[in-house]
Parts: structure tokens; C-alpha cells; sequence
């Protein structure tokens, strides 16, 4: 079995300003798209939990890409998440494979990360878009942290194809004026608080 | 602050076969969709009060709409999610201001415990602008047969002033999940996460 890699998508979200005054530090928020071959699309395979093994060393290149496009070093890393898009020969649990190598890939690179990476997946034709849940590194209920960013490569995925998705941001949402808990009062235990 | 609400959408899905083989039990999903006025449109308002009163207000009345359009009772519903997309004449942090800070806790009383954090997304877009609502396990978020996601799109919403905004819920995972990692049956669903 084997992904066979067509190509790698980036997306850079750079926002200073958000109705009210200016920001004081831009909001980096990116994401990278890897297309790759479905080698279970068309069939049910019963068998899929080997292949997520073989996917970590595409979950830790794909994180080095985007910290690279980002041009920010581990540190500066805020928050994360990431996605699946299943072309429509697939089916959603080819998706799932990517849970286990997308978290680490970004762990092994950001370092000792606490909290859960949130995720979505779904299945979806060519140009589909992908909402992918952002949260805080490390803990889950920060609630400036909670973000979003969408993905949409335009001619992924094909039927046989799976879109395997990893975004990160440097900060909270612009204005971010919900209360809850804020990133300077983590405890760093848990992974939520 | 009452909402001040345009239309409600309720969609489930059911799966009942997947690859030539029968889902058995079927999985099933429901969302629960507002349309609202966004009443801080406009402008730049500090103080988001108003629409957080709404967030509260929301979570109980599509909580409850959610799990009962899937016809089962509050603690046989198994994962939840959370949205919104705010129209153009809005800020994202009107969707923070409703998702956050109150909507929880209703949405928790309308599936019985709910131990773990409810996954959200949320985006500016446009009327028909399809957003993921992603679904995790309700009381242990390690799940993993449940992380999933549910695309919601309204033809005609959010206009500029409005906010869309979206609960869904299930009473099982993914069909035939096959990753590994914990189950709903091993988890012991006291600290949320596993």
C-alpha cells in the first residue's frame, strides 16, 4: 500500500485589522494540504490501522513545510488543528487514518504539546472546502484561541484521492474579548486548563 | 437580548451503507441550524453581552431540537459539535460572543452530561458559504471512532447582517471505524478526555 504524494497546498492568512483599532500584533494563521493517492478507494478494506504508520513521515514533513511558509520558529505556535478530505471513491473512515501521523508530526516538531489537536473530516469532491477547528497547544479551553481555518484545494480531491490537512496559528482571534480562561493563567497539566 | 431568529433548518442523515456493506446500526446525525440577526452588525462594539445572552438562548433551543430530530433520548446521543459563520457586515468574534462563553452549558443539559469539550468552528462567509461542524465523543474527547465532522450549508444564509449558527449531534461514530485508539465502550468518560 502505498500514498503516492501529487502535490502540496499552503494557504497564509495574515490579519492586522478587524473593525476597531489595529492590532497590535498580526495574526498568522496557515494551513498546507497534502494530495496524495486513496490505495483503498473503490473497495471496503478491512485492514487500515498499518497505514498510519507509514503516514508519519508525511505528517512531519508536511508540519516542517508549514512552519517554514509561516517563517515563524516552534515557539511562536499558538495553536493548532487538522483535517481530512476523502475523494468520493473513498470512504470517511480513510479519513480517520490521518488522526494518529497529523498530531504527530506537529507534536514531534513543536515540542511537548499538551493539549488534544481538534479535527474534522469529511468526504468531498474537487475544490471541496475544509473547516479546520483551531485550538490552543496546550489547553483545550482557551477560549481566545478558538479559530477556524478553511482549506480548499481546486483540483483535490479526485474520487481516489485523500487531501490530508494540518493548519497552525501565532495567536488568538483578533479582539478576542470572550473572557474564559486566557493563555497566561494555563496551568499545563491536563491539556485543557 | 432575544434572538431575533429567521428561519430554523434541521437536517439528519443517516448512513446505511457504506462500500457495499450495510451499516449496522445505522450511524446517524442531525444538525440543528438558526439563522439570526447579527445585532452588532456594523460597527465595532466592545461589549458582545447581548449576542453571548443569545449563544445561551441557542444552545438549548437547537440542543434540543437536534436530539429530537433524532428521536432518541438525551444520554443516547454519543458526540457533539458546535458552529457559526458570520455574514459579511459582522465580525468573527460575534461567532466567539455565541459559541463560547454560554452555549454549552444548555447543550450539555439537552444531552445528558456532555464531560468533554464541545468542538467548534466558526468563519465569516456568505449566503451558502458551507461550514464544517466538527464532532467529537461528549465525554471523553480521546474517543476516537468519534471525531468526525458534519458540512452544513444554507442556500440563502447569512446574509451580511446575519449569523448562521449550528449544533449537531449523533447517537454513534463513524461507519465501520477501523483506527484504532479508544473506544466509546473503554471510556471512562470522567475527566473528559479519556
Amino acid at each position: 500500500m502505498t500514498f503516492t504524494e501529487r502535490k502540496t497546498f499552503i494557504a497564509l492568512d495574515r490579519s492586522t485589522h478587524e473593525f476597531g483599532p489595529p492590532s497590535e500584533k498580526p495574526l498568522l494563521v496557515a494551513g498546507i494540504c497534502g494530495v496524495v493517492s486513496n490505495p483503498f478507494a473503490g473497495r471496503h478494506v478491512e485492514e487500515l490501522e498499518p497505514a498510519m504508520k507509514e503516514l508519519e513521515p508525511l505528517g512531519l514533513r508536511l508540519a516542517r513545510e508549514l512552519l517554514d511558509a509561516m517563517a515563524c520558529s516552534p515557539d511562536a505556535i499558538e495553536a493548532y488543528g487538522k483535517g481530512a478530505i476523502v475523494g468520493t471513491a473513498g470512504e470517511l473512515e480513510h479519513g480517520a487514518l490521518w488522526h494518529a501521523p497529523g498530531g504527530y508530526g506537529m507534536r514531534q516538531l513543536l515540542g511537548d504539546t499538551r493539549a488534544i489537536v481538534p479535527s474534522t473530516k469529511k468526504v468531498g469532491p474537487l475544490g471541496a472546502t475544509i473547516d479546520i477547528p483551531l485550538a490552543h497547544v496546550n489547553a483545550a479551553y482557551v477560549r481566545s484561541h478558538f479559530n477556524t481555518m478553511q482549506l480548499q484545494v481546486p483540483d483535490a480531491p479526485r474520487p481516489d484521492e485523500l487531501v490530508f490537512c494540518l493548519a497552525m496559528a501565532t495567536g488568538p482571534r483578533i479582539h478576542a474579548r470572550m473572557g474564559g480562561l486566557k493563555a497566561n493563567d494555563i496551568v499545563g497539566k491536563d491539556g485543557l486548563r | 437580548m432575544t434572538a431575533k431568529i429567521r428561519k430554523i433548518i434541521t437536517i439528519v442523515e443517516d448512513t446505511v451503507r457504506e462500500m457495499d456493506r450495510d451499516v449496522d446500526p445505522v450511524t446517524r446525525k442531525a444538525a440543528a441550524i438558526a439563522i439570526i440577526e447579527n445585532p452588532c452588525a456594523g460597527e465595532f462594539v466592545e461589549e458582545l453581552e447581548g449576542l453571548m445572552r443569545i449563544g445561551e438562548e441557542l444552545g438549548d433551543l437547537l440542543g434540543r431540537r437536534a436530539v429530537n430530530a433524532l428521536g432518541v433520548s438525551p444520554k443516547e446521543i454519543q458526540s457533539y459539535g458546535k458552529a457559526a459563520v458570520v455574514g459579511d457586515a459582522g465580525e468573527l468574534e460575534h461567532a466567539a460572543a455565541i459559541l463560547h462563553p454560554r452555549l454549552g452549558k444548555p447543550l450539555r443539559a439537552a444531552v445528558e452530561k456532555g464531560a468533554a469539550l464541545v468542538p467548534s468552528a466558526k468563519k465569516m462567509g456568505a449566503a451558502g458559504t458551507p461550514i464544517d461542524v466538527p464532532l467529537g465523543h461528549k465525554d471523553a474527547a480521546y474517543v476516537r471512532s468519534h471525531f468526525d465532522g458534519m458540512e452544513v450549508r444554507i442556500h440563502d444564509a447569512p446574509r451580511g447582517n446575519e449569523i448562521l449558527v449550528a449544533v449537531a449531534v449523533t447517537d454513534s461514530g463513524r461507519p465501520f471505524p477501523r483506527v484504532g485508539g479508544l473506544t466509546h465502550e473503554d471510556a471512562e468518560s470522567n475527566d473528559g478526555l479519556r
